[in-house]
């Protein structure tokens, strides 16, 4: 029997390790690839040639233009409402123990523990009850419940890391809670704080669970894409569109990786 | 200001209460508050001939949804697939997590978690096209299989009863290929946390006394990677469970529960029924939840 040192892997455990790695990669090479196939009528592999001729097509269709930049308008305000209101549930949770804390903990868990379809429906049912017109404002409200948690998170977290004992010194140096806050707290948690914002625009801009129950009408980029699903006008450009929200996504992500990273080194 | 900023310091609660006002009276207004409708609408019936909703309070829709054959089978269904993925799930994270956090050097380490967490933040609406491209009847996997000559495995079994189809992009096991792939990382994650945990100086130990790595594995490792193990199995099983996506974009003609939510709401426009069925997977993720945390799920988060 061969005999191996305890700590050393298998050439099948190694194998298995990168093979599952590159498995979790695949569907990114392939949305980049389809984007440029000049099949048009099926999803063949390989692709019977290349073209950038798709790209062209999906920038002079103004349907698309149209449902990018309600995706983006919304993802902003979102964002906004998300990290105001995300670092004041911080700013509380962060500081001592009050009654109800737990509680509010749970309530904060609960938009992205429990299926984004129980936040959408719960949302309709809302709206409906409300005889409310769903649209613009309804997809806000639905995707800032999530972002706000998510901000939440990521400046909460910070937080607890920043020693009270700081303020404490800002405050007997004679600063007031104000000038504590702007030359203490904000440069501590920034890098957090925008991290987050880039997080919940990110989800905001992809989310389609809850926004097909919540859009009325009005069509994200998402739901423009989901429809496309069932009834495409033209594939490849669905492909195209799929490149450019991975992008759009990708982005904001990168960005906020960096920041952490950053900021916990 | 100072006078301001020196009373906040001294009364904390009062501090803590203004910073908490406005989003609680968010949270409590718009999402507790469509919460709560949600409920109250489950409570409600449809009346049949004139489809409108009659509001007074009821048990109808609940026992349509547990009695009328075709919902139970639509519970079913979705269930059993959330057992199956999260099975699946457990069984490819295992080996991957282990060797990221056991035998991977630092940089790799990196470069491992790193690329787990990448395809987890990637657009999840393009990702399931992707695996619609993927699995499509010309598509790259039919592809690799015919070149490697295993074209008639595949066609066997898409040919299997139950799990079969017309090309993998319509069958229940291109579905469950869709789900194990985009719920992995959320397994991944949790299991490695908890493999951090575990001591070197156990498995040093056990192999001192001449377990095999395999037996360390079995006996070592892996009783003290459950806690991890089920964490990342209730965000695998609480996915599933509410997905509506992936199985419309990719699959069989079987109805999931979240579908079924989706269209009663929609084209049917029953929301006592949608909501009651939306209640179906809350009341599951709360069992499943009892029984992780007698797992230990919990400490592991």
């Amino acid at each position: 029997m061969r005999y191996r040192r305890w700590n050393e892997p298998s050439l099948g455990a190694r194998l298995a390790a990168y093979a599952v790695l590159a498995f979790m990669h695949l569907p990114v090479l392939v949305i980049v690839l389809y984007a440029f196939t000049t099949a048009d009528r099926t999803y063949e592999f390989p692709p019977p040639g290349l073209t950038f001729h798709w790209f062209e097509a999906a920038f002079a269709r103004s349907d698309i233009w149209a449902a990018m930049r309600l995706s983006l308008s919304v993802a902003a305000v979102a964002t906004v409402l998300a990290i105001v209101l995300g670092s004041l549930t911080a700013l509380g949770m962060a500081r001592g123990n009050f009654r109800g804390k737990e509680s509010i903990t749970v309530l904060l868990v609960l938009p992205i523990a429990l299926p984004g379809i129980i936040t959408g429906i719960a949302l309709l049912s809302a709206i409906k009850s409300a005889q409310l017109d769903p649209g613009f404002w309804t997809i806000v409200a639905g995707h800032a419940t999530f972002c706000i948690v998510i901000v939440y998170n990521n400046v909460v977290a910070r937080l607890r890391r920043l020693p009270h004992s700081w303020i404490e010194a800002s405050m007997d140096l004679g600063a007031d809670g104000w000038q504590t806050f702007r030359h203490i707290v904000l440069p501590q948690t920034a890098t957090a704080l925008l991290a987050g914002g880039m997080l919940a625009f990110a989800l905001s801009f992809d989310e389609i669970i809850v926004t097909l129950f919540t859009a009325g009408h009005e069509r994200t980029l998402p739901i423009w894409f989901f429809n496309e699903l069932f009834r495409p006008r033209e594939r490849p450009i669905t492909n195209v569109v799929a490149v450019v929200v991975m992008v759009v996504t990708f982005v904001p992500i990168l960005i906020a990786y960096r920041l952490t990273r950053r900021g916990s080194a | 200001m100072r006078a301001v900023s020196t009373f906040l310091y001294r009364r904390p609660a009062v501090y803590v209460l203004m910073l908490l006002i406005p989003p609680l009276l968010w949270f409590g207004t718009v999402y507790l508050g469509s919460l709560f409708t949600l409920l109250a609408q489950s409570f409600y019936a449809i009346d049949e001939f004139t489809a409108k909703v009659v509001y007074q309070p009821t048990l109808a829709t609940y026992e349509q949804v547990v009695t009328q054959p075709a919902n139970v089978d639509i519970i079913m269904r979705t269930l059993s697939m959330a057992v199956a993925v999260t099975i699946a799930c457990g069984l490819i994270a295992l080996p991957i997590a282990n060797y990221m956090v056991r035998y991977a050097s630092p940089r790799a380490r990196a470069f491992f978690y790193v690329g787990v967490m990448l395809p987890m933040w990637m657009s999840y609406l393009v990702k399931v096209y992707a695996w619609r491209l993927i699995l499509a009847k010309q598509g790259i996997l039919s592809w690799l299989l015919d070149t490697v000559g295993l074209g008639a495995a595949l066609e066997a079994l898409l040919r299997l009863p139950g799990v079969g189809g017309p090309s993998l992009s319509a069958s229940y096991l291109g579905m469950f290929i869709v789900f194990v792939y985009m719920w992995l990382p959320f397994m991944i994650l949790p299991l490695a946390a908890a493999l951090e945990k575990v001591p070197e100086s156990l498995l040093q130990a056990s192999a001192d006394l001449g377990a095999r790595p395999v037996q360390t594995f079995r006996r070592v490792t892996l009783p003290l990677a459950l806690p991890g193990l089920a964490a990342g199995s209730v965000f695998t099983f609480s996915l599933t469970l509410g997905d509506y996506i992936i199985p419309s974009v990719v699959g069989a003609p079987g109805y999931f529960i979240g579908m079924m939510v989706y269209q009663q709401q929609g084209t049917a426009g029953n929301i006592p029924l949608a909501a009651a069925f939306s209640v179906v997977p809350i009341v599951l993720i709360m069992i499943y939840l009892t029984l992780a945390k007698r797992a230990g799920a919990f400490d592991a988060l």
